[in-house]
């Protein structure tokens, strides 16, 4: 009869090396030391805080909806009108381009213009593009308004520009060898393939859009956020609760359907 | 279109109708919502716009490259900002993954819509939000920051885990369950060793969208780069404010390439 | 020994997968259960371990009787009956010895499983086991690394180290090609005499079964239709059990096995909670 051991390690899975591992475990508490230690807190302020957070919770748990219902509706037909016309505005613009950065059907100088164009346009955070729109067009809407078409548009055209790139080859082959153009290629080869994902993504970037309309409100671009501002710079917090509340049943309301209505289309 | 009427023979006159009014509601809810929004717009400033973008351009160059060596502490506020901010993310989203799973969550009828409120609460509300109430609430610094990037990144992390909770393979938890195995060693040894992959993919991803995030945090009140950039902004000194954007790019593009990294390392 | 006395079960949507079972399998016996599929192998299988609740009927084990357990005690129950499951049914990211090792869940704490320091005695015995089924070496691979056969054999390995005293083994070969397969059973057999361990073994390949079964019991819509030896198991007995062209019977019985599967999905969800 052998013997068999009787003790065993799980053997590690992706350091395999003994010292490597240390050393990394070792750098990993070193930076929880040291960037936690760079955290300032100041006590007192947090204490005071501690209270101030218990009347936002109480703000929250009984929203005051009625006594600047005024400001939170103007704030919200902003939001939403924002959202829709930036939306469409976004999504015309970006099936050109989006079409104009798909290797397989532009060529290869449209192909990089487009491309350029989507990266700018994801590289800006919406909200640092915000400041410097509504430095040039003033505050209110209409400076979101261009903000969320501009990030819809690196979103829309980068996505359909994957699809186009995804689609069967065989069925734009079959259609290239009827002999038709261009636009045709595009009409009857491509546009039937990607259509229910464009119109799913048009839907998500419009629930985006919202969420991002509550955001640049804050930087002066009008809207909802610009409301919410308001609010928490008096210290309003059940009417700052209220506006929270509206927010997230409005995206709530928009997830349902959109998931509902892209079933539908689809 | 009617160079080739057969080929629209498939869709009959009714759903072409049909099709037609959606296209026209379309447009009127458009050309409705767009005279609503600019009510209130005065165009003699959108007009001016140019000019504006020209003058604003013209004093953003070139950038103060000697402003440089104040903004690495901030750089590093910012990167501390999103890291930590992650790691309370994950602490607190794994647990609600769990109630939000069909499949691990202790009672469907209480915990599980709790958790799915949570996680769309947070999801619903940007970090920014976030952060300017909890800067309202604790004051200025990077623990509101830090807070603020975790409670987000809840409703992100909380979803797709439980996504890929609910994805798991039920065969390899039946045969740890017959084994006679408590629920708590089922997790242990049926569930999470299948979505370790998916954990460690969704935080690294979440990482970098959080560095994009915590850059800009600043701007109402909750330290880092954000806070440099309002500083900049509030002065006009415009060639700051290039340095900065330069700063944020970068940082960005490389946050992006460390993930993409991690990310095809482990899976 | 484990006697069923009239095993009933009846899934929500009102088919009946199970009706009034009754058999009895002595120490050391090795039964094969052969049937169509939907016949209810499958639910007859888990319901001895109660993956899926019966209805209605007994289940006793050496004396215990295992239908209304409370969960603490059905898990106490259920080390003593080891499991084989068609599609091999390992944790895949795991390592061939924490599968082996899993076997031993319901023996050791929490803190134990959770900190991979398994007691010297069941290390040792995995460890035996390996050997025993020729997958010594590669102990320390995942799971995932390891081909069908060898695969199975891992999942034979945690059976085994749970000492049970009873076999289930569901279409243990279903996913093997032919040669594979039949080491399989010999293996599955050898191992059965080895420790004069009883076995019940789902299995739908026929030849198979007459090859290496002491003992054949055909199920039918639910039913025991046929219990006998292999000999016994003629040409109008198998036209009892699968039926000449029954397709219309054999079409209602897939639907059955799907709301079996869903029910059973939905079931693990509350035991894993």
């Amino acid at each position: 009869m052998n013997s068999y051991p009787t003790t065993w390690r799980r053997p590690p899975q992706i350091v395999t090396d003994r010292r490597w591992r240390i050393a990394l475990s070792v750098a990993v508490i070193a930076y929880l030391v040291i960037g936690l230690g760079s955290v300032e807190l100041n006590w007192q302020r947090i204490v005071q805080g501690g209270e101030r957070g218990l009347r936002f919770i109480n703000g929250f748990l009984q929203p005051d909806f009625t006594s600047r219902w005024k400001d939170i509706s103007n704030g919200l037909i902003e939001s939403l009108t924002m959202t829709l016309t930036s939306t469409v505005v976004g999504v015309a613009i970006s099936v050109p381009i989006g079409i104009g950065a798909a290797r397989n059907i532009a060529p290869a100088w449209v192909y990089y213009i487009c491309r350029s164009i989507i990266a700018v346009s994801r590289a800006l955070q919406e909200v640092i593009v915000a400041i410097f729109l509504v430095a040039m067009f003033g505050f209110g809407p209409f400076a979101g308004f261009l903000t969320l078409s501009f990030a819809t548009i690196g979103f829309i055209a980068k996505l359909l520009a994957e699809d186009i790139e995804d689609i069967d080859e065989a069925q734009a082959e079959a259609i290239r060898a009827t002999g038709a153009s261009w636009l045709q290629l595009v009409h009857y080869g491509v546009q039937p393939q990607v259509m229910p994902r464009l119109i799913g993504l048009s839907l998500y970037r419009l629930d985006i859009n919202f969420r991002e309309s509550a955001v640049i409100g804050i930087v002066g671009a009008g809207g909802i956020g610009a409301t919410l501002n308001t609010a928490i710079d008096r210290y309003e917090y059940d009417s700052a609760g209220a506006i929270l509340l509206v927010i997230i049943a409005i995206v709530m309301v928009a997830e349902y359907s959109s998931s509902y209505l892209r079933k539908f289309l689809q | 279109m009617t160079d080739f009427p057969q080929t629209w023979a498939f869709r009959s006159p009714r759903a072409r109708l049909a099709l037609w009014f959606g296209w026209l509601c379309l447009v009127a809810l458009f050309v409705y919502c767009w005279q609503v929004m600019t009510a209130n717009t005065i165009w003699a400033f959108i007009w001016d716009a140019p000019r504006q973008a020209a003058d604003i351009g013209g004093r953003m160059m070139p950038p103060r490259l000697s402003y440089l060596p104040e903004l690495l502490v901030p750089l590093w506020d910012t990167l501390n900002m999103a890291t930590l901010g992650t790691l309370l993310g994950v602490i607190l989203a794994v647990p609600v993954a769990f109630l939000a799973a069909r499949n691990t969550s202790p009672s469907l009828l209480i915990l599980r819509p709790i958790a799915l409120f949570i996680i769309v609460a947070s999801r619903s509300i940007n970090s920014l939000i976030w952060a300017l109430l909890l800067v309202a609430i604790l004051g200025p610094g990077l623990l509101a920051g830090i807070i603020a990037i975790g409670l987000r990144s809840i409703g992100f992390i909380g979803k797709l885990l439980y996504e890929a909770i609910e994805e798991t393979d039920i065969r390899q938890i039946e045969a740890v369950t017959a084994t006679g195995a408590s629920p708590a060693q089922v997790l242990n040894y049926g569930i999470v060793p299948q979505i370790m992959p998916a954990f460690w993919g969704i935080t690294v991803f979440r990482w970098d969208i959080n560095i994009r995030e915590s850059a800009i945090l600043g701007l109402v009140g909750a330290g880092g780069l954000g806070l440099k950039l309002q500083a900049s902004l509030n002065t006009l000194a415009w060639p700051q404010v290039t340095l900065i954007l330069l700063l944020i790019l970068l940082t960005v593009v490389v946050s992006e390439w460390v993930s993409a990294r991690v990310r095809g390392a482990i899976i | 020994m484990l006697t069923l006395t009239d095993l009933t079960k009846t899934y929500r949507s009102g088919d009946k997968a199970l009706a009034e079972v009754s058999l009895t399998v002595p120490k050391g016996q090795v039964v094969g259960l052969i049937g169509p599929s939907g016949a209810g192998k499958s639910t007859l299988i888990r319901c001895i371990n109660r993956l899926v609740e019966p209805t209605s009927g007994k289940i006793i084990l050496s004396g215990t009787e295992l239908s209304g357990l409370g969960t603490r005690a059905l898990r106490r129950e259920r080390r003593r009956i080891g499991m084989i499951f068609q599609e091999y049914a390992l944790v895949e990211r795991l390592t061939v010895m924490e599968n082996v090792l899993s076997g031993r869940l319901g023996y050791v704490s929490f803190w134990q499983s959770f900190t991979r320091r398994f007691p010297p005695a069941d290390i040792e015995r995995a460890y035996r086991l390996l050997d025993r089924v020729g997958l010594m070496e590669h102990a320390d691979k995942r799971a995932d690394a390891l081909s069908g056969g060898q695969r199975q054999r891992v999942g034979i390995a945690r059976a085994l180290s749970q000492e049970p005293e009873l076999l289930l083994v569901d279409e243990p070969t279903a996913s093997l090609d032919p040669k594979t397969s039949r080491q399989i059973m010999r293996l599955l057999i050898e191992i059965c005499d080895e420790r004069g361990l009883p076995a019940i073994v789902n299995i739908h390949d026929v030849p198979l079964a007459q090859q290496f079964m002491q003992r054949i019991i055909g199920l039918r819509a639910g039913r025991v239709v046929f219990d006998g030896t292999p000999e016994q198991l003629t040409e109008s007995v198998l036209t009892t059990i699968y039926g000449a062209e029954d397709w219309t019977a054999m079409r209602k019985d897939g639907e059955a096995d799907r709301v079996a599967e869903a029910e059973a999905v939905a079931r693990l969800a509350m035991i894993s909670a």
